[in-house]
């Protein structure tokens, strides 16, 4: 029976995933021809790699974000954990002077410890995940603010730091294609974590988990351990973040980042992952990201008034889920 | 079929309010104004000034900020997307200077003209600035509060944060001229309630609590000077004297019930007014003063209805 719930859950993501993604590349598309219509400032190289630049650190929060929901958990703390990991890679590098790597280094291994705390408070003590990183989200607001002195934390000591960001691998093989490197970190991480997610146990564990833990750990499985790893896997790419955005601003911003773990959970649900847990994906949550950014650069572009940009992202929402609940609805009857 | 309709009903819902929104002709001078908020108050006023001078020069105004002004990522992706509809000129009120430099250098290229204003920015990039001087706008505050406390005595401070340009220098234009000029005046405590009334009032309080004998307190701007009038209403402490900043309709009727002596108001209409004018005069190439100062007043029960002061307070 244990076999037959676990090959069940690994199954069910696959084929009912499909058209949910379908959907949402359908209406990505959509959005991007309407936008094209409406203005003709839209559909330049230069505002369509602005959209990717700014979806780029959502994106990546997203695909963070996108781990923990699918095990059924939810993570409060992904935008405040990446600015704790922007401000340990600005002591790193400009408080203490240590070379580039090093920094690098510090903030994805600060973000997968923090992400290995959280986990154990939900795994070990049993913790809700909601509390568990809620309180995370808030002890690593305070914490950026202390260990940075209140005060952002700039890079110019490390002048390749904004590279990492802005600079452009692919522009330098093909000039006309000036991707920023933020953009190709995004696609690159999505592969890898989309890989994880297909093929290797611990991305099956993380379906299981969200589907019927019970069952899992009634079946021999240690799923307190699979799932702090998962936890932590999810801090380390929110230290990803936390790089992509310090070094897109020079600077570590150790008041920013509350919020943006609502804008990330946005997208995954927009990508058609379960808030239920058990079901979801790396491509759909990518998907989703690009809509909101879409969604928002194009509103501007068309100069609408900006209350009425956050009702168009909040009806789009709405209808996303929406549409994703009918689906089920129609798969279940 | 029912998502496909759903989702496309939710997009021409989008397209509906779109095309309400973007209903100007293209043919007049285009001025995107970036701010650094949307929904206080304060910025609205500063809108009201800047759509009041689109309206007199004939051009179009658009107006945007963050939520909050911590959000420092996502006003660099509006001033791109800004830039990206190809503007005759462009207001500016950075949150963080560095940050924006490599946008406002391809403006520079696209030759888009900069106007800078509230706190400006830290570059020679904007043609112009026009802001509030805030240092010398706070140093008037610590003296009335010198003058009402009788030169002596224990005072505090709630600041709206210790990052941005204005709380800083409010802070600091207060601090300094206290040490300066009332060597009798102890400042006893600093706090920082992100101009978020409720955090400011326990705040306040908090301090209250903490010195019975406090007899002044400063509130830098408006969401921490309600916080300090909050306070001072629910501790009860009638003799406390209350210096706030900027209006609004709160603010108002607490010097006008005496709850606060007084406070320091910039101008925001004429910020909005003086950085449209200036961005107009900057695209067609004519010359405009460097550093516009808009000015600031301090306003009580006495002259809150004079004519030059009324014109600046908002609700």
């Amino acid at each position: 029976m244990t076999d037959a719930t676990q090959s069940a859950a690994i199954a069910k993501p696959k084929a009912a995933g499909a058209q949910q993604k379908f959907l949402a590349f359908a209406s990505l598309i959509v959005l991007l021809i309407f936008f094209s219509l409406a203005s003709p400032n839209f559909l330049q190289t230069s505002n369509i790699l602005a959209i990717l630049q700014a979806t780029s650190v959502n994106g990546v929060l997203a695909i963070a974000a996108t781990l923990v929901i699918i095990t059924g958990g939810i993570d409060l703390s992904v935008g405040t954990l990446m600015t704790f990991t922007a401000v340990i890679a600005g002591v790193v590098l400009t408080y203490m002077g240590l070379p580039l790597p090093l920094g690098i280094l510090a903030a994805i291994g600060a973000g997968a410890g923090c992400g290995f705390i959280s986990g154990s408070l939900v795994a070990r003590m049993k913790i809700p995940p909601f509390i568990a990183t809620l309180g995370m989200m808030l002890i690593l607001k305070g914490l950026s603010l202390v260990i940075s002195g209140t005060k952002p934390i700039y890079f110019n000591d490390t002048p390749s730091f904004p590279l990492i960001s802005t600079g452009s691998l692919i522009g330098s093989v093909f000039p006309a294609m000036p991707v920023p490197n933020g953009v190709l970190i995004l696609f690159v991480l999505a592969l890898f974590i989309g890989w994880i997610l297909s093929k290797t146990v611990l991305g099956r564990y993380c379906y299981a988990l969200g589907s019927n833990e019970e069952a899992v750990r009634l079946s021999g499985v240690n799923t307190d351990a699979w799932k702090i790893a998962i936890y932590a896997l999810a801090g380390g790419i929110c230290g990803i973040a936390g790089l992509l955005i310090a070094s897109r601003l020079n600077s570590a911003q150790p008041a920013l980042g509350l919020g943006y773990e609502l804008d990330a959970i946005a997208a995954v649900v927009i990508g058609g992952t379960s808030l239920a847990g058990g079901r979801g994906s790396v491509l759909g949550t990518i998907i989703g990201a690009l809509i909101m950014g879409v969604l928002l650069n194009g509103l501007r572009i068309m100069s609408v008034a900006q209350e009425w940009q956050t009702v168009v992202t909040g009806l789009i929402i709405i209808a996303a889920v929406y549409a994703d609940m009918l689906r089920r609805r129609k798969a279940a009857s | 079929m029912l998502l496909r309709r759903t989702l496309l009903g939710a997009i021409s819902a989008a397209a509906l309010i779109a095309s309400l929104g973007a209903a100007s002709a293209q043919d007049k001078l285009y001025i995107p104004m970036i701010s650094k908020g949307f929904q206080h108050q304060f910025w609205q006023a500063v809108k009201a000034g800047a759509d009041k001078a689109a309206a007199e020069f004939n051009v179009d105004v658009t107006f945007e900020g963050p939520d909050t002004e911590a959000q420092v990522d996502k006003q660099i992706d509006m001033l791109a997307a800004a830039l990206a509809k190809k503007p005759a000129a462009i207001g500016f009120a950075a949150l963080d200077s560095q940050a924006a430099i490599p946008l406002l250098r391809q403006a520079q290229e696209a030759g888009i003209a900069v106007i800078a204003f509230d706190s400006g920015v830290d570059s020679d990039i904007p043609a112009a600035t026009a802001s509030t001087d805030n240092l010398a706008a706070a140093a008037l505050a610590a003296d009335k509060m010198a003058e009402l406390i009788g030169g002596a005595g224990k005072v505090a401070l709630v600041v709206h944060d210790q990052t941005s340009r204005t709380g800083i220098d409010r802070r600091d234009g207060f601090v300094n001229r206290v040490k300066e000029a009332y060597p009798n005046i102890e400042i006893v405590d600093i706090q920082y309630g992100a101009g978020d009334q409720l955090q400011s009032t326990e705040i306040a309080k908090a301090i209250l609590t903490a010195h019975p004998d406090l007899k002044g307190m400063f509130g830098a701007n408006e969401g921490s000077a309600i916080g300090v009038v909050n306070a001072k209403k629910e501790s009860g402490r009638a003799d406390l004297v209350v210096i706030g900043y900027d209006s609004g309709a709160a603010q108002k009727a607490a010097i006008m019930d005496g709850t606060m002596a007084g406070a320091i108001t910039q101008n925001p209409v004429g910020i909005g007014y003086e950085t449209v004018k200036a961005a107009v005069m900057a695209s067609k190439g004519e010359a405009v003063p460097t550093n516009i100062d808009t000015g600031f007043y301090y306003y009580d029960k006495s002259n809150i209805d004079a004519p030059e002061i009324a014109a600046v307070l908002y609700d």
